[in-house]
């Protein structure tokens, strides 16, 4: 059988929208695929949507579609994005706004609906996995809590897939499942063929970031060079029925892809290698395999998998007071100790002004504001610059944080300069287990 | 010779759990990064920045040592005041250990 190729056309929502349109235009791809939304995207689209009722989808999502639309459509490459976010039957009426723009003849987009979990909730509590916070369920979050959104699996997706649309919007569902399930479709694989999920799993999750399996991320020069960052490749996966794969860029394309930056990826941002936890399949990594083929060629054997879980993650979204912030520069002779001065000077301000109650921190760009004060270097760098932040209940306290900062100019130390203030209001976001049935999956049909 | 001279690493974040992963240039390389760089070393390099416990994940054919930070940042990413509230640098911090000690001879810093 012929290999299925697969492509990423994104890694984040704010992710540069010219490889993807490369990777249209030249790819041969049979899916493209947008990965766009982090951990706490969603409760922030929620806020855009409770504002204006027509938004809550991803800002790039009409840049990005005008980008590769005719061009997926003139060669029958389907479209699977998560970029519906808080929203995504608003996203699936743009992406037809931009066809009809565009003047294509015909398009099929079909929405996936099902992963808000926000009405359950009111009538289940959970409790929330992560230790430390001051509520331990979802219900006593109160009326902070924004957004809930579980993450659907390759499930979610399949009735959509397998009605033909040509581009297939979500909201929340797990990354790694907006690769797996085109996979499954394509070659049949069942539900419980674990060993050929888990492979999937692992394609998905080599392309979800997009470059940062192609040499994004990866250059430290001088001990590793990538060449022409500025026009690296996205990836794209040529996918056989077993589900082994061979990921690839573009020939021209800038970045490298090799058992580097392959391991890189694969190994980002899970915890035991083995047990890579999945809607659709607890994926296992702790075997896999990476071959390099030749220049910008890796083949990928070796993952598997097991039974999936019970239960879906889902992320709570919910509101956690103002962050405030300010900065100011030092520079030249003497400028860590008039940094040091301005420190001790914004901490016994806070403690004036009753705010060293809150949450804060104060320290030195260039000095430990990155890894604290154990780890530098003890050298003197030629300027510093002072970051003060502080979350606060209301925003008029946070603001504070800015404003005491600019009046380091006229009561502080010598020769301070480029201060910067900053208020915004905090999403936090915290998870929970809920069980399969929380969610009611469907889709919904667009048509131009 | 640092862990630079034959590894690269990457951070990233779940939660408020940070990943740390040491891959070595040459897998002929990889032994030496597992004998040196054990949890209790890096437990201890990062000891400022990291309150929770440290996992080792070791992947000897892939050259690749996979660190789990549990309380890595300062609450997660969403909440943090931190001005790298992913905890993305975290990673450069670890290339600067030195390769050249065995782990159980040094004595462990706190």
């Amino acid at each position: 059988m012929k290999s299925f190729r697969i492509g990423a056309g994104a890694g984040y929502s704010g992710d540069r929208i010219d490889p993807a349109q490369d990777l249209a235009e030249r790819g041969e791809l049979d899916v493209l695929v947008f990965e766009c939304l982090a951990e706490r995207t969603i409760a922030l689209a929620q806020l855009r949507r409770s504002q204006n009722p027509g938004l809550g989808y991803d800002p790039l999502l009409k840049a990005r579609m005008r980008a590769v639309l005719t061009a997926c459509a003139r060669r029958g490459t389907r479209i699977v994005s998560n970029m519906g976010a808080a929203n995504p039957m608003a996203a699936g009426q743009a992406v037809i706004e931009v066809a009809r723009e565009l003047g294509l003849p015909s398009l099929r987009v079909a929405v996936v609906l099902g992963d808000d979990v926000l009405a359950w909730l009111k009538n289940h509590d959970v409790p929330l996995l992560d230790p430390g916070l001051t509520a331990r369920t979802a219900h006593q979050l109160g009326d902070s809590l924004i957004s809930a959104n579980a993450y659907l699996g390759a499930d979610a997706l399949l009735p959509a897939l397998q009605s033909g649309a040509d581009v297939i919007i979500s909201g929340r569902v797990a990354d790694p499942a907006l690769f797996l399930a085109p996979l499954i479709h394509h070659f049949q694989w069942t539900s419980e063929d674990w060993e050929r999920l888990g492979r999937g799993v692992a394609v998905g999750h080599l392309l979800e970031c997009a470059a940062q399996v192609s040499g994004g991320y990866l250059a430290d020069p001088p001990y590793v060079d990538v060449p022409n960052l500025a026009s690296v490749g996205f990836p794209l996966a040529e996918v056989q029925a077993d589900g082994q794969a061979t990921i690839t860029k573009l020939p021209g394309t800038g970045g490298r892809l090799d058992r580097l930056s392959c391991t890189a990826q694969l190994l980002y941002e899970i915890e035991d290698p083995s047990a890579y936890l999945q809607p659709d399949v607890v994926a296992d990594f702790s075997k896999v395999r990476l071959q390099e083929l030749g220049v910008d060629r890796v083949y990928v054997s070796g993952a598997s998998g097991r039974a999936r879980p019970d239960f879906l993650k889902a992320t709570l979204g919910y509101r956690e007071g103002f962050i405030g912030e300010g900065q100011i520069s030092y520079a030249g002779p003497g400028a860590l100790a008039r940094g040091e001065l301005a420190l001790a000077i914004m901490r016994e301000r806070l403690h004036h002004l009753g705010l060293d109650k809150f949450e804060h921190r104060a320290e030195l760009i260039g000095v430990n504001a990155m890894h604290g004060p154990a780890l530098g270097t003890g050298h003197e760098p030629y300027e510093v610059r002072l970051r003060l932040a502080l979350r606060a209940p209301t925003r008029a306290q946070a603001e504070l944080a800015g404003l005491e900062v600019e009046a380091l100019y006229l009561n502080g130390p010598a020769a301070g300069g480029g201060v910067t203030q900053s208020v915004r209001e905090v999403v936090a976001t915290a998870s929970a287990l809920v069980p399969r049935d929380a969610v009611s999956m469907e889709y919904r049909w667009l048509e131009l | 010779m640092k862990v630079r001279d034959i590894a690269l690493a990457r951070s990233g974040d779940k939660g408020n759990r940070a990943t740390l992963s040491v891959i070595a240039y040459q897998l002929a390389d990889y032994p030496r990064l597992e004998q040196s760089l054990t949890a209790e070393r890096v437990q201890a390099h990062y000891a400022g920045l990291v309150r929770g416990p440290i996992r080792r994940y070791a992947l000897a054919h892939l050259g690749a040592l996979h660190f789990v930070m549990d309380e890595a940042l300062a609450g997660g990413v969403t909440r943090s005041l931190a001005l790298d509230a992913h905890g993305k640098t975290l990673s450069s911090a670890v290339l600067e250990l030195n390769l050249d000690q065995d782990a159980s001879t040094l004595a462990v810093k706190t």
